[in-house]
């Protein structure tokens, strides 16, 4: 597979772009693997290339019942962050955004991270007192977080109403600076090209049946739309249907999976600098290098995989983006859709081990997976590999569920993640 | 938006006005302090999650303020029966009872 430079880009600008090759082939179900990966996705896929690059395992295969990146890695806002509250998830996600930092040089395929910033309001002072904690917590965790006065947040995004008389007053922000956006379908499309180049199998539009266990327990193989395949190892990346899927090998989880529906305006110029997010009034939006207006909701109350929501919360939503930016008002909306996210009871992720022996698990993103991509599927492939967790991830275990150790991000998190 | 039937107010009303209240039928341990670990996680923490037809709690906030039972299909979000706290599980639905026999496992 050839190279992307600016010779190339430059070539292929000269002559046209018509020799554009396949990034990665279609490839054939073998009938064992070393690992299978089920779920291609961005942490799936990510996990598949870390395996080869880091631990020399490339005989993997992704799988996925439908096309790749077309779940939730297809269906988020993009927005990158990890100012959370606790040692754990501080460390986790700063992991992730660590990688981010350099992903596209390591990929050799542009993922458009932009470290724009995100900036979180606060409405009242729970907000404040909350956000505050926060930036302490961050600081101390080594994690970049200030704090801004309305002046300062409407200094860096002028379309903020900062007025006193406001629905929604703006009481100050947090604001974190290596935050911001990538681009999600080159994710997903770069991690699969550079898995791929080493070997990994990528199976698309092959829904996985079940999982098989041996007599002694331990996994067996996957049964699949086209057939069984042998596997030493499987690894659940599945977000949504993940509860479905570890069904079959007869583990139960704590989760619950439901619709989380963001939309996006008609595109315009330049406008809006940062990603702007209030957890208080259930919204958040950024605006796409295409230039359209990238608008996020909560989740709807209950469960489905339905992968559409209501529009009740579309509605509140939008009311909510009009209150903080008026200039918005009389912006159009293109589309909107839903994914299904699979949501921990504390809001924080399971990524390790389960009671099966070679079956590994990471899902309980929630509404927040894809600006953990690269470090969620980098501690995965180790776990993975080593048949143990790396430090980073050991503490978000399955078993906290029983020994009430849990990581407890619902603040953080909330309804906007 | 989801139109819900009340089977207490006995009628069909927008989602608005209702509450999600998570999975139906989850029972108290009768003898708390005798519980381990485990059976707590099972009680407090796991759930069916299932893709197809779902018993789930619901309250009529914002009409009669009471809590009630919904069989609900979670890929099409169809309501296939709403029915009074303390009733049985209805499992009329042809596909409902595989599912059904798996939530009272």
């Amino acid at each position: 597979m050839s190279k992307f430079s600016a010779m190339s880009l430059l070539k292929g600008a000269l002559t046209g772009y018509k020799n554009v090759e396949p990034q990665w082939p279609d490839a054939e179900l073998k009938s064992e693997y070393d690992v299978i990966i089920v779920g291609a996705g961005g942490h799936g896929l990510g996990a598949a290339y870390y395996l080869a690059k880091e631990h020399g395992i490339t005989n993997v295969a992704v799988i996925d019942k439908g096309w790749l990146g077309g779940g939730n890695t297809g269906r988020n806002t993009t927005i990158i962050r990890s100012n959370y509250l606790y040692d754990e998830s501080a460390r986790l996600y700063d992991h992730a955004v660590d990688l981010w930092d350099g992903l596209s040089q390591d990929l050799n395929y542009n993922v458009m991270f932009s470290q724009r910033g995100v900036m979180m309001l606060a409405h009242n002072v729970h907000d404040v007192q909350s956000f505050k904690r926060h930036i302490h917590s961050n600081r101390l965790n080594g994690v970049d977080n200030v704090w801004l006065t309305p002046e300062q947040a409407k200094e860096k995004c002028p379309p903020l109403n900062i007025a006193a008389n406001a629905r929604y007053p703006v009481m100050g922000a947090a604001f974190q600076q290596r935050g911001g956006t990538a681009r999600h379908d080159a994710v997903a499309w770069g991690y699969a090209r550079a898995a791929a180049a080493r070997g990994v199998d990528i199976i698309q539009n092959c829904p996985v049946l079940s999982i098989e266990r041996g007599l002694d327990g331990s996994v067996t193989g996957l049964q699949t739309a086209r057939g069984f395949v042998k596997a030493k190892k499987i690894a659940v990346s599945a977000a949504g249907g993940t509860s479905v899927v570890m069904d079959t090998a007869g583990v139960q989880l704590p989760l619950e999976s439901y619709p989380l529906q963001a939309l996006v305006s008609e595109p315009v110029k330049p406008i809006f600098p940062q990603v702007v997010m209030s957890n208080s009034v259930h919204a958040y939006i950024s605006q796409s290098d295409k230039g359209e207006l990238v608008i996020g909701s909560g989740t709807d109350q209950y469960v489905s995989y339905s992968q559409r929501g209501g529009l009740p919360l579309i509605e509140h939503t939008l009311a909510a983006i009009c209150e903080v930016f008026p200039i918005f008002r009389r912006m159009r909306m293109l589309r909107k859709w839903g994914g299904v996210v699979d949501v921990t009871p504390d809001r924080s992720p399971i990524l390790g081990k389960t009671p099966v022996q070679g079956l590994y698990l990471n899902c309980g993103w929630g509404t927040g997976g894809f600006k953990a991509t690269p470090g969620s599927a980098h501690v995965f492939a180790h776990t993975i590999a080593k048949d143990e967790p790396h430090p980073i991830n050991a503490p978000f275990t399955l078993s906290r569920f029983e020994t009430g150790r849990l990581i407890d991000e619902a603040a953080a998190a909330a309804v906007a993640h | 938006m989801l139109l819900i039937h009340c089977p207490y107010c006995k009628e069909k009303l927008p989602e608005l006005e209702f509450e999600y209240a998570g999975q139906a039928h989850i029972a108290r341990p009768e003898n708390p302090a005798e519980q381990t670990d485990a059976e707590w996680r099972d009680y407090l923490f796991i759930r069916s999650n299932v893709r197809g037809d779902h018993a789930e709690q619901w309250r009529h906030s914002h009409g009669c303020g009471r809590y009630f039972n919904a069989l609900r299909n979670t890929v099409s979000d169809k309501f296939i029966a709403t029915y009074e706290i303390g009733q049985a599980c209805p499992t009329s639905h042809a596909e409902g009872e595989e599912n059904n026999e798996q939530l009272e496992s």
